[in-house]
């Protein structure tokens, strides 16, 4: 068990580490900036002391490294800044902090992927697991030819086609998904059906296919061979003998896509008009908000990093080897 | 029997190779001889805008008026030419990079194997966003900055291949003759890695190309007037809503992405061709 917990504790300190450099390069994307942008921030019009007092607030003075540690240590207790948008070259300042303009909009989009991985991961698994069950069959290359394509299509064709067929075509679900906090529960979720559905074809696809992947690579396997030899079932093969060698490989499956749907969350977002973290993030791209993008950025590639952290633990707490050394 | 089944295998294959390269055959050459085959200008604008399906313009009008049959042969025209080149400029950089870490080892190899880590810690997309936000959407920086964040997966592949090949004896000799590293790279290493970077480079052109079309849409990638299959589908999306009134109206928005769609498939297709006739096993 020691050397299980030395591995465990070895791979979370290597995340810190990727989550520290991480939030390195994303602040020092800032320093690539171009000369004095407190002048194009606040417009033509702006008067000395209102691009004096902007650069003494961006603490433009004080060295990189300094700038970096203050930066860190106030996005480690909550604050991320103040944005970009809402400054006037007159000086007064309708700015807000930049953690109220995330913070909601990141409730929402984590409503959001949790409806989608709710729904999809357990498809996955269960359309993975038949196909392998199944395999060479024609449920098996149906199953193959659909997610070949849908993997293939950009995730805007698949959500316009389903605003196509299911709001404008048979008005069953809205096609805009503009939530509100104080909307009620069956009409909240009534407005997410599409983009989660959008959603989940996307991830699912690409799930099915690694899970089929990873499983029929263990099924190719010498062991499965001697099982299939002493005239075991093929299902009893596949859920007894495979599967406790298969957590390791789904697991880490599921991390990836649960990280791929944080792209995809983007432009679905976009194309229904869900008010999330990704849609809060283009906006403040194209109006280059830059305290807003580093935030969003640093929220996107967090998570990212810590749901690989995640596989790879839970892909080391089940492999049969690591629990029993010798 | 099962001759004849692999006969029909075979048979089966061929046919699919035949209509994937006609396809792809047919979108590369209205995409090259776009500006011959278009009806009108690509920023040509006409009174009417949304106008329907008509023989003047066969798939109608987008918001302000210009003909999308022209701006979807443009559009695929750019798309496929924007994606090729970030894809190239991504293997030149992502390359030599993997060559020399690669032939040198060592300490350098250590530092950009990890360097590359770190890049490739951050999600694509929401990387290229930032940057962006950063340099402006313009389609210079785009290319760029898809490729040198591509570039990083380019030289992982580039890398983990030559290491099988620098350890050859014939690299020893060269080494030996006193080449220099230009020379190892290329006359070397370079032709006996071609087989797997070929296929990558199928593979990383349907990413790159998604990813442009996805920033296009997003509005960050390439600008108006410049047609763009990814922006087109987000500028006529408002036609949708009227598909129950003129089902073709609907369609519309969907035709760019469909043509998306079709360019990857086929791609990719073909990239499967290649690794299964290269692996030896048909229809595997």
């Amino acid at each position: 068990m020691i050397a299980l917990s030395k591995i465990v504790a070895g791979r979370l300190l290597l995340g810190i580490v990727t989550l520290l450099i991480t939030s390195m390069v994303i602040f020092g994307a800032m320093e690539l900036l171009p000369g004095d942008f407190a002048q194009a921030v606040l417009g033509q019009s702006a008067t000395e002391e209102t691009v004096r007092a902007f650069r003494a607030e961006l603490q433009l003075d004080q060295p990189v490294f300094v700038r970096y540690f203050d930066w860190l240590l106030n996005a480690l207790q909550g604050d991320f800044g103040q944005s970009f948008s809402g400054r006037a070259s007159s000086g007064y300042d309708r700015s807000r902090a930049v953690v109220d303009l995330v913070a909601p909009r990141m409730s929402n989009t984590i409503l959001l992927a949790g409806l989608t991985a709710a729904i999809s991961v357990p498809l996955a698994l269960g359309l993975g697991f038949a196909a392998v069950l199944y395999r060479g069959t024609w449920f098996d290359r149906a199953l193959n030819w659909t997610v070949l394509g849908a993997i293939s299509f950009p995730e805007f064709l698949i959500a316009y086609a389903l605003i196509l067929l299911l709001a404008s075509l048979f008005p069953v679900f809205p096609a805009l998904a503009n939530v509100s906090p104080d909307m009620a529960w069956d009409e909240r979720l009534s407005r997410m059906a599409l983009p989660a559905a959008s959603l989940t074809i996307v991830i699912m696809a690409h799930m099915m296919r690694m899970t089929r992947a990873a499983l029929n690579d263990l099924m190719a396997r010498p062991y499965v061979e001697t099982a299939k030899l002493k005239g075991l079932s093929r299902r009893r093969i596949v859920l007894v003998h495979v599967l406790p060698n298969a957590w390791a490989p789904i697991a880490t499956v599921i991390a990836f896509n649960l990280a791929y749907l944080i792209v995809g969350v983007v432009v679905v977002e976009v194309v229904f008009a869900y008010p999330g973290i990704g849609q809060l993030m283009v906006d403040a791209v194209t109006s280059r908000d830059i305290p807003v993008v580093q935030t969003c950025a640093l929220v996107f590639a967090g998570t990212y990093i810590v749901l690989n952290l995640l596989a790879d633990v839970i892909a080391i707490m089940t492999n049969p080897r690591l629990l029993h050394p010798k | 029997m099962s001759t004849l089944v692999k006969t029909m295998a075979l048979a089966f294959n061929h046919g699919r190779l035949t209509v994937i390269c006609a396809l792809l055959g047919v979108l590369v050459l209205t995409s090259v001889f776009a500006p011959w085959i278009a009806p009108y200008g690509e920023a040509q604008v006409f009174p009417e805008p949304f106008a329907p399906w008509s023989p003047e313009h066969w798939l109608g009008t987008d918001q302000i008026g210009r003909d999308i049959l022209t701006r979807l042969l443009y559009g695929t025209r750019n798309s496929i030419l924007i994606a090729l080149l970030a894809t190239v400029l991504a293997f030149v950089i992502g390359g030599i990079f993997g060559l020399i870490a690669a032939i040198l080892g060592g300490v350098l190899d250590q530092l950009l194997a990890r360097l590359t880590d770190v890049l490739m810690a951050i999600p694509s997309l929401i990387f290229a966003l930032m940057l962006l936000s950063i340099f402006g959407s313009t389609i210079w920086n785009l290319i760029v900055v898809i490729a040198v964040l591509e570039s990083t997966r380019v030289f992982r592949l580039a890398r983990s291949v030559s290491y099988g090949v620098v350890v050859q004896d014939y690299v020893e000799v060269a080494r030996l003759r006193g080449e220099r590293l230009p020379w190892i790279m290329l006359r070397e290493v370079a032709p006996n890695i071609t087989a797997p970077m070929l296929s990558e480079f199928g593979l990383r052109f349907c990413f790159v190309f998604l990813t442009i079309a996805a920033l296009s849409f997003l509005g960050v990638g390439v600008q108006p007037p410049t047609a763009d299959l990814g922006s087109m589908v987000r500028e006529n999306a408002n036609l949708i809503q009227f598909a129950r009134f003129d089902l073709r109206a609907g369609i519309t928005p969907l035709v760019p992405a469909i043509v998306i769609a079709l360019i990857t498939v086929s791609v990719n297709a073909l990239v499967d061709w290649f690794l299964l006739s290269d692996g030896d096993t048909p229809n595997g």
